[in-house]
């Protein structure tokens, strides 16, 4: 079995470092996708968490505890609700989304969004205060004082997309049971690791898991050194 | 949560919104393409890669670009059933009646077979192999109540899980009673998985051959194929188009062109033919030319009297602007 592994690993570097065309297009259809995932959750979340950060207001506390709640929701269960919503004979049958790329993506940016949202509601949260009421003093409107905010926890926000995206492109449930798995159209980097490896292509299925590492590491590594130049 | 400078957290958030953009410009693009055809299928078929083979070729035809949808016999009719595909290409006679009778698909044609086989450890510790399927089950069930041996099922409604069941009961042994033993387990995944199971604890297992040795060549598993022989172990590969009266959004008209293509010449040699450098032998043989042709009698009348419904593949009240299709009747 270790034998096995250790040529596994051989074969994957080859996929790699030969740039299979096959395990290149995978890899960047994993990227758009979960890209587009995250720009999606990034538009509607970058507001909302602004306004859970900024403002006082009654309730604040169960709307932050309940985005926090649904920090773990699992990809399959939200993978199985939207199946059947996107199913032909669902409600939302008629967009024609189920097994379609940006089926898969508006199922991961609605995954992500409670990461999204928490993070940078703390981002906001951890600006000093005095900066929103400075700002109104110095006779900013109230959406001036909120960019003002914004503009100070800039680190924190890119923070939450990188988190939002690195979920997004590590999950399996949405983008198995919306996506389908389908060749050259919804195959991405998870749904082709399960496969590979369910049909003993264990090399195939090894390169991938690797790319999908680098990749998550990647972004973290980018994030941490630009974090650590200040 | 901080430690980046605001120009930096600008640059990276740009960073990610142009990746983003190009995956919108990407994704508008390649939904806006011409209609495609959704395939829901079984693991045996697809795993084997026979099918990408057949879709390229399709493609090269028809321009018709093919989706398949891998998921076991039972998932792949409900996907159907819901309107999810447009073709459903299985192997569980006795779960595709109802599928027509409800009417939710129509034109079905049988396009291949094969034989299911019986595969276990090397020491074969129930001393089945050579028997008839029937009697190796109860050997199996005898060495299992003993503590001997083990059995994996696939336990996932799939048309493999479907034959494993007709077999027991053909055997004379209650499913349900059985199941609740310690010496049968349920994989409840596809057939590769369920091999690496059997393998892993030794046990025995129901298996298409096409997997099987795809698995046994690749040195993932060293089960023996111990029962081979024996018409209750035919297996029978249908393909049947969703029914556009009953699904008005189903691409009929692609799912027809598919259906042809898979009878022609060219769709049955490329069926018969895969498999035979890499293996040795075929792992689908092809059954339109058998049917019409009766080119190996016993092997007709074994397939008539598994995979036929009223003495006929498709019955004509379950047929729908067929064309040509079964002209040969």
């Amino acid at each position: 079995m270790v034998e096995a592994i250790i040529e596994g690993f051989e074969k994957a570097f080859q996929l790699i470092l030969s740039g299979d065309p096959e395990v290149l297009s995978i890899s960047a259809r994993s990227i758009l996708i979960s890209g587009t995932a995250t720009l999606l959750a990034a538009a509607w979340s970058l507001p909302l968490g602004l306004v859970i950060g900024v403002r006082s207001f009654r309730g604040k506390r169960i709307v932050r505890s309940t985005f926090n709640a649904l920090l773990g929701i699992p990809a399959v269960a939200l993978g199985v609700i939207l199946y059947l919503a996107l199913s032909r004979s669902g409600p939302l049958g008629f967009f024609h989304m189920l097994y379609t790329p940006l089926g898969i993506a508006l199922g991961q940016a609605i995954l992500i969004t409670p990461i999204a949202v928490s993070f940078i509601t703390s981002a906001i949260e951890s600006v000093d205060p005095e900066i929103h009421r400075l700002a109104k003093t110095l006779g900013a409107s109230e959406t001036e004082a909120s960019f003002a905010v914004l503009r100070e926890s800039t680190g924190g926000v890119a923070l939450a997309v990188t988190a939002s995206f690195n979920r997004a492109v590590a999950e399996l449930g949405v983008a198995l049971m919306i996506g389908g798995n389908i060749r050259g159209s919804t195959r991405v980097l998870t749904t082709a690791i399960a496969m590979e490896t369910g049909r003993g292509e264990l090399a195939l299925g090894i390169a991938l898991a690797i790319i999908l590492l680098l990749l998550v590491a990647a972004i973290s590594v980018l994030m941490n050194v630009l974090g650590g130049r200040r | 949560m901080q430690g980046l400078t605001s120009v930096e957290g600008v640059l990276v958030l740009v960073l990610i919104a142009v990746i983003a953009m190009a995956g919108v410009i990407y994704l508008a693009l390649s939904s806006s393409t011409t209609r495609r055809l959704v395939i829901s299928t079984t693991t045996s078929l697809y795993d084997t890669g026979v099918l990408d083979a057949v879709g390229a070729k399709f493609w090269q035809q028809q321009k018709i670009d093919v989706s398949f949808i891998s998921a076991g016999t039972g998932l792949a009719i409900q996907y159907a059933q819901r309107g999810d595909s447009d073709v459903i290409l299985v192997h569980a006679p006795s779960k595709e009646l109802p599928f027509l009778q409800n009417g939710d698909g129509v034109n079905r044609k049988i396009i291949a077979y094969n034989f299911f086989i019986i595969v276990g450890p090397m020491d074969d510790a129930a001393k089945v192999r050579g028997l008839s399927p029937l009697e190796a089950l109860k050997k199996i069930k005898q060495a299992g109540g003993a503590g001997v041996i083990l059995w994996i099922s696939r336990g996932d409604d799939s048309g493999t899980h479907t034959k494993e069941k007709a077999l027991w009961k053909a055997a004379g042994i209650d499913v349900a009673m059985i199941r609740g033993e310690s010496w049968y387990l349920e994989a409840g995944a596809g057939m590769g998985k369920t091999l690496q199971v059997a393998d892993e604890k030794r046990a025995y297992t129901l298996s298409d051959t096409g997997t099987y040795l795809k698995y046994l060549k690749d040195g993932l598993i060293s089960l023996q194929e111990l029962v081979t022989q024996g018409k209750e172990l035919l297996n029978v590969y249908s393909v049947i188009a969703v029914n556009p009266s009953q699904h008005p959004d189903a691409n009929f008209q692609g799912a027809m062109k598919f259906i042809q293509f898979l009878v022609s010449q060219d769709g049955q040699d490329l069926i018969g033919g895969y498999g035979q450098e890499d293996y040795e032998q075929p792992l689908f043989y092809p059954a339109v030319r058998l049917l019409q042709e009766n080119t190996n009698p016993e092997l007709l009348s074994w397939i008539r009297s598994y995979a036929y419904f009223d003495g006929s593949e498709c019955p004509p009240q379950y047929r729908y602007q067929e064309g040509a299709l079964y002209e040969e009747d």
